[in-house]
């Protein structure tokens, strides 16, 4: 095994997981606000509690985001030196940026949100929920750029070897940013509110803390629903996108080999590689071309169209992003029938559906993972795309043992504060709302 | 002077700054943390109250170090590549303890049964990077073996020389007397009173780690002994110190605090000085050193750096100040 490869490995296991918790801070970094308004606009005790409650959950997975964030930051230097040497000088930029406009902003008034309310007046309180919550997308946003310019580079030049900047703009707003940022901060939308709505969900099976579980089911299912349908709008502009900038990746997606006018889109099936083929093809006609082209007809280049060193591993990149649209149409079918279930004000009484909701509460955060499985090795052999291989991006003086060492020790420690983090979160939700309010913390 | 090298001056200057902030800032809570055993012993109320004094800013304090490494990687790439790379495993440790660090603070607050437990390992997780980041910077002054393609050629055991050690024991003692005046300004009763205790002990510990290493820089680096900036900010640090000596005994407990502060900025400034404009040293030649010049991004790229770094930075120092008074006071120990 070589170093590339295990530090491939290392990058994919650290970011992955990593990013189980900024989707769920996206998510309920929304709820919270949401009733701190309303709290501030009724001055109804409800929502403040409910907030209070919710402000406890989102701290412990904030402080897991955090600490798993760092390595990220640092691994472009620990592992990617090569890389960050050739396009240092438009990468660095938007991590430097989004420390100084987003990471202090989140971070110091999280602080004022836990330990504050007492301290300062309703408005300013107000006002640290709404500053969390905008530093926490405004840092998704900054990393999203760094990532799409990795998909769709755009405003450099290469100048002896290296990337060198010649517009700022044309880098950061390049031709995946939009519509990387939107459909990730949905997806984080999805994952907090079906986090919440599950939770409440199982408080009302269990028949207690009605008083807060009912407003917060409604709450965020209403998230929940408006999200999973406006993923579709999200996803598929971003899809065009992908079919335009990155044709290889598109055909990889849908395991397309051959060149076709009046594409089918695919349903399922089997990518095989080696022969080129793609068993179990299921499709519905035509309908790639029109989604694409927006005409039956149009022409949707296959693999076979590029040299095989350039293909990305079709299998996975297929299945994981077949999982991902698997997942998003369930959850418009979950979210059809809560949506039934509330205009019947049905919506407590119905024990089933109330289960299917605490059981999914870990399908968004499958479904953003897999998404960016699908990007990131949909975008393979290119760490930026047409520019720079991921083979040739590596540090070259970080010998493959100590990258396995590594590797052994996240894998060790990451479990460790996984399990951790499951125990204290079921603990927390066991306790209850009322509990968890009356204990201030420390 | 051109543009390119104006830009290339103020970025040493900026991250000298953010490195700066990071150790003041998160010194006194890597300081305190390091410091739990002796002021908490196995107490969970007095532990409590510790991780009260930080509880509400000790990730804001951690995000300078996440912004100073950023602003490294964007403003001078292959000094990021160089020593982010060459230090992997030592790195790899400080990322293990601020890991173990950002956790236990939350999980001691969760926890039911074993509390004990997350008060250990916010203290391994404190030590461990306050050591080590001395070393890193030790090995950056005195220089490593470096190849005309600016990677490290050392190993690991390069790092563990007796200077760079010397710097690290250097390092952790600035962040414990962050620390400990820390501890002194926020508590009352019996945590104060061992704070108080101690502050002497780590002051002439820490003084007398300067002196040593001040010696062993005529030994290591005897070339550097004769710039005028450097001994201007050794000027400095030696009047904090008699401030903090005075403050101490007065117990003016935020005059300590920002004596202890200035000195610890004082120490930046001469490293800052001993540096310019090396950012990496080169311990065969020093036409392999990697220097601002050398290692720096474009032109374009440090400018509009510079315009996030000059609307943003003034906001952040404002917003953190506005945070720090309403958490200003003592934390007091109830039953
Ligand atoms: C779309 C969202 C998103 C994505 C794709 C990433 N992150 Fe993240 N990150 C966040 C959204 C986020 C957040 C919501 O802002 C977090 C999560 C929880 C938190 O505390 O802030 C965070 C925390 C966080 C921190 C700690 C900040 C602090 O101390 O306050 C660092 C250093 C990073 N991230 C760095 C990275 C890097 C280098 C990534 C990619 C390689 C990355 N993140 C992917
Ligand atoms: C947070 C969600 C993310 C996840 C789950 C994720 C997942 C992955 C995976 C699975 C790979 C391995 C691909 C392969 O080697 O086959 C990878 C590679 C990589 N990704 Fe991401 N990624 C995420 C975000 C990002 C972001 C935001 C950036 C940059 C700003 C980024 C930069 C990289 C780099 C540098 C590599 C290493 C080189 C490579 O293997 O291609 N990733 N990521
Ligand atoms: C329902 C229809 C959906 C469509 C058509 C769709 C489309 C896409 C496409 C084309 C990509 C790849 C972008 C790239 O290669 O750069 C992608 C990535 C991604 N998807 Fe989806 N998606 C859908 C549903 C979902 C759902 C339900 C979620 C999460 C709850 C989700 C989360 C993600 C994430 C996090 C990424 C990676 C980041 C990115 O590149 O945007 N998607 N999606």
């Amino acid at each position: 095994m070589d170093a590339v490869f295990l530090s491939r490995i290392q990058f994919a296991f650290t970011a992955a997981f990593h990013f189980i918790f900024p989707t769920l801070t996206l998510g309920m970094g929304l709820l919270i606000l949401i009733n701190e308004t309303i709290y501030l606009k009724t001055d109804k005790e409800l929502y403040k509690n409910i907030s209070k409650f919710m402000i406890k959950i989102f701290a412990l997975i904030f402080t897991l985001g955090v600490s798993t964030g760092i390595v990220l930051e640092f691994s472009f230097g620990t592992n990617w030196s090569s890389f960050s040497r050739i396009v240092g000088d438009i990468f660095g930029a938007p991590l430097a940026a989004e420390g100084v406009l987003a990471f202090f902003l989140e971070s110091v008034f999280l602080g004022v949100l836990l330990f504050g309310r007492d301290k300062i007046s309703k408005k300013a309180y107000w006002v640290s929920a709404f500053l969390v919550f905008f530093g926490s997308h405004l840092s998704g946003l900054w990393i999203i750029i760094a990532n799409s310019w990795m998909q769709t580079p755009a405003g450099f030049v290469m100048e002896g070897g290296r990337a060198v900047l010649t517009d700022f703009f044309a880098a950061a707003v390049n031709h995946s940013t939009a519509q990387r940022f939107i459909h990730t901060v949905v997806g984080g939308w999805m994952s907090g509110s079906l986090f919440m709505a599950g939770i409440s969900a199982w408080y009302i099976l269990k028949k207690r803390d009605l008083n807060y579980a009912k407003p917060i089911l409604k709450l965020s299912l209403i998230v929940f629903i408006t999200c999973s349908f406006l993923q579709f709008g999200a996803g598929h502009y971003h899809a065009v996108q992908v079919a335009k900038t990155q044709p290889v990746k598109m055909a990889a997606f849908e395991g397309l080999w051959d060149t076709e006018k009046g594409a089918g889109l695919s349903v399922f099936g089997f990518p095989v590689e080696s022969e080129k083929k793609t068993y179990l093809d299921i499709r519905i006609p035509r309908l790639l071309s029109l989604m694409i082209h927006g005409n039956l007809d149009g022409e949707v280049q296959g693999l076979n169209d590029f040299p095989t060193d350039l293909h990305p591993p079709v299998f996975l990149t297929f299945q994981s992003y077949h999982v991902m649209i698997g997942l998003g149409g369930l959850f418009a079918l979950i979210s059809s029938i809560g949506l039934l279930l509330m205009i019947r004000k049905k919506l407590y009484e119905t024990d089933w559906f109330l289960k299917v909701l605490l059981f999914s509460i870990p399908l968004p955060v499958i479904s953003n993972e897999m998404g960016w499985m699908a990007a990131e090795i949909g975008r393979q052999p290119w760490i930026i795309q047409g520019v720079l291989k991921t083979a040739d991006a590596a540090s070259v003086v970080v010998p493959a043992w100590q990258v396995l060492a590594t590797i052994i020790m996240f894998t060790i420690l990451y479990a460790l504060l996984f399990l951790f983090f499951i125990k204290f979160l079921v603990a927390l939700i066991k306790k209850g709302p009322e509990k968890v309010i009356a204990t201030d913390g420390y | 002077m051109d543009t390119l090298t104006f830009l290339q001056i103020i970025w040493f200057v900026l991250i000298g700054i953010l490195f700066a902030g990071y150790a003041v800032l998160d010194g006194f809570d890597l300081g305190i943390g390091s410091l739990l055993p002796y002021l908490a012993g196995s107490d969970e109320k007095k532990t409590a109250v510790i991780f009260k004094t930080i509880g509400p800013v000790w990730d804001g304090n951690e995000v300078w170090l996440i912004t100073a490494g950023g602003a490294l990687f964007a403003a001078f790439p292959h000094a990021y590549a160089t020593v982010f790379s060459g230090f992997y495993l030592a790195l790899m440790i400080v990322l293990f303890g601020l890991i173990l660090r950002a956790v236990s603070i939350e999980f001691f607050t969760l926890e039911e049964k074993n509390k004990q437990r997350w008060a250990k390992t916010f203290f391994l997780g404190s030590i461990l990077p306050s050591i080590l980041f001395g070393v890193a910077l030790g090995n950056v002054i005195i220089g490593v073996p470096l190849d005309s393609g600016m990677e490290f050629r050392g190993s690991f055991f390069t790092l563990l020389r007796p200077y760079p050690l010397v710097i690290g024991l250097l390092g952790l003692s600035a962040i414990l007397m962050q620390g400990i005046t820390y501890a002194m300004l926020k508590t009352d009763g019996e945590i104060n009173e061992s704070a108080a205790g101690l502050s002497g002990k780590i002051y002439y510990g820490y003084a007398a780690l300067f002196v040593i290493s001040l010696i062993l820089s005529y030994v290591f680096i005897p070339e550097r002994m004769s710039i005028i900036p450097a001994w201007i900010a050794t000027i400095v640090f030696a009047l904090s110190m008699a401030a903090l000596k005075y403050f101490l005994a007065a117990k003016s407990e935020l005059k300590a605090f920002f004596s202890s502060s200035l000195a610890f900025i004082s120490l930046w400034g001469i490293a800052g000085a001993i540096q310019f404009p090396v950012l990496v040293k080169s311990i065969e030649s020093s036409s392999l050193d990697i220097t601002i010049y050398n290692a720096s991004s474009g032109k374009l790229t440090l400018s509009v750096m510079l315009g996030i770094a000059l609307a943003g930075m003034p906001v952040v120092i404002a917003y953190s100040i506005y945070v720090y008074r309403v958490f200003r006071g003592k934390i007091k120990m109830h039953n």
